[in-house]
């Protein structure tokens, strides 16, 4: 499906005031839209992205050529129909794909850079409702995210009660756990330690720290898939040589395993379409997610008096946000009186399970949001 | 009104005041609970140990949490709801007693509903065959039955009386009929009770 129109971006009429404390101003959101909005504007679904998708949707990415994101569960009678409802999927702040984030330039024309302020998932949310007073729209018929855009969900739920009808959380969690941040914190080392970072002012450079980048996106890579989904994948298996002949240990350090070859073409994919101080700034905003702790230490606290519908579902093989983390939010949900459904599906591709051919997910999403 | 519904399910939608807050633990594929809504305009939530039941459930719109009544029901706080609804679960339960009282903690008032273990038919399976009863109602063999605690009409009476629980209607049912409480321990393929502390 092509974009509507290229680029669709809104600029804020109001500075966002963060959870820092600082504000950021002129801020804008690049976002890409399918279906069409009714005249009561009652049918606009907000999906939101994880750590590194972007607003390509269910439209081909324009630097990748690849298809969007989410293009199984988008679409003219696909489980989100886009031939019903109005889909929209905005960049987040702090991101790389058109939204105001750490290359884009400041008042000096120079890239914000480290000058960027760190955000929130909080900072994000409020970023979105900006594009949603932009559009008019005053109530979704639904928020949907999985894994970061879960997060997303559940703070706009938790911040902007009125602004969304159902919502919907997939692969996710209230908090990060201290593993999360570890798995994060390994991959901000690894691009900081790349000589090529410079203190995040690299925008002018020849070199970028692509290398540093490369070795994060391969950490994080390993934790959304799972160990049984690697073995099956790759097992031991070694990979074929440039020359087409059959792969030997080669007793030195090249990619002899093919699950090695597979991690270095993710890495170096990932690095030519993001950027690597995004990558600093959107895991720091993972880091700091505790919805609990933004509302007096009790997540039930978080969702007193909503009158939304919501939907939580995990995967039995995801040991990143594993369905303990979703069951924590459903008996705060409960405590709080709100309407909740959960379900753990049987899929074996670990945290990526919401990305990939798990029927019963495309089921229970067409349900939920009828 | 609830000609679709199973027996003991109609007699509790029959029964449950329209507008209250209901807790259908083993809600199955939402049956009552659709019933419960779309009729008699109930707040309805469901929990459901199997996931493809509970993905039926969301389909239909309900709000069902998949889980396991045994752990799960701690979740829920205090008198959340008017009722607690345990249709044909009390059996599979680890602990029917601890589970009666989690019914009670949560709902105001629960309906249980469960097959009696001393109707005729079971008792002459065990005294002239031997063997343990598998019937229409209950058709699975003994050793890969989910009904781990066999109760009867006479037993539930007694928990109820040893926890101080009061009675506020019974039902007794034998071949998908309602039949009268005479003799209901003998006669009644299964039960319905709503109770109250």
């Amino acid at each position: 499906m092509a974009p509507q129109t290229a680029p669709n971006q809104v600029t804020l009429p109001a500075s966002l005031l963060l959870d820092s404390g600082e504000t950021l101003a002129g801020v804008t959101i690049a976002y890409e839209s399918y279906g069409s909005l009714s005249a009561a504007k009652d049918n606009a679904i907000l999906v939101c992205h994880a750590l590194t998708g972007d607003q390509y949707l269910a439209s081909t990415h324009p630097l990748t050529g690849k298809p969007g994101w989410w293009e199984r569960m988008v679409g003219p009678d696909k489980p989100i129909d886009t031939d019903r409802f109005f889909v929209i999927c905005a960049n987040v702040i702090g991101s790389c794909m058109g939204t105001t984030g750490p290359a884009s330039p400041t008042a000096d024309g120079q890239p914000y850079a480290m000058r960027f302020p760190v955000i929130t998932i909080r900072d994000m949310v409020r970023g979105l409702v900006g594009l949603l007073d932009g559009l008019g729209i005053a109530q979704l018929h639904a928020v949907v995210g999985g894994s970061m855009g879960g997060m997303q969900a559940l703070s706009l739920a938790a911040n902007f009660p009125d602004r969304a009808a159902r919502v919907l959380a997939i692969a996710t969690t209230a908090r990060h756990s201290a593993q999360n941040i570890a798995f994060h914190e390994v991959g901000r080392q690894a691009i900081m330690a790349d000589p090529a970072w410079a203190d995040g002012d690299y925008y002018a450079q020849a070199q970028r720290p692509i290398a540093g980048l490369a070795v994060a996106r391969m950490a994080a890579h390993i934790t959304y898939l799972s160990e049984a989904g690697l073995t099956e994948k790759f097992g031991r298996r070694l990979q074929d040589k440039a020359d087409g002949s059959a792969g030997a240990k080669s007793f030195g350090f090249d990619a002899d395993f093919q699950v090695e070859s597979y991690l270095r073409y993710q890495g170096s994919g990932f690095t030519r379409r993001f950027d690597a101080n995004s990558y600093l700034y959107i895991t720091r905003a993972m880091d700091y997610f505790d919805l609990a702790e933004e509302h007096g230490g009790q997540l039930a606290k978080a969702f007193a008096g909503t009158a939304a519908r919501f939907c939580l579902v995990s995967f039995d093989s995801d040991w990143l946000y594993p369905t303990a983390e979703s069951r924590h939010v459903v008996h705060a949900l409960n405590a709080a009186g709100a309407a909740v459904s959960f379900v753990e599906l049987s899929a074996p591709f670990g945290h990526d399970s919401f990305l990939l051919d798990v029927p019963a997910l495309d089921r229970v999403v067409k349900g939920f949001l009828e | 009104m609830t000609t679709s519904l199973r027996p003991d399910l109609a007699v509790i939608a029959e029964h449950i005041e329209p507008g209250s807050r209901v807790l259908d633990i083993g809600c199955g594929d939402g049956a009552l609970m659709a019933v419960l809504r779309d009729r008699r305009q109930v707040d309805a939530r469901g929990l459901e140990i199997d996931p493809a039941e509970v993905e039926r459930c969301v389909a239909r719109g309900l709000s069902v949490v998949q889980g396991d009544a045994d752990r799960d029901l701690l979740a829920y706080p205090d008198g959340a709801f008017d009722f607690a609804i345990l249709s044909q679960t009390l059996q599979t339960a680890e602990r029917p007693d601890l589970m009666l009282d989690q019914l009670l903690r949560v709902g105001r008032r629960a309906f249980v509903s469960f097959p009696n273990f001393a109707h005729w038919r079971m008792r002459a399976a065990l005294l002239l065959r031997g063997r343990m009863p598998v019937t229409r109602h209950l058709p699975v063999s003994w050793y890969e039955t989910q009904n781990i605690h066999h109760v009867t009409v006479t037993d539930f009476r007694e928990l109820l009386r040893e926890k101080g629980l009061s009675v506020d209607r019974s039902w007794f049912f034998a071949g998908d009929h309602e039949i009268g409480p005479t003799g209901a321990n003998w006669r009644a393929e299964y039960a319905v009770f709503e109770v109250r502390r």
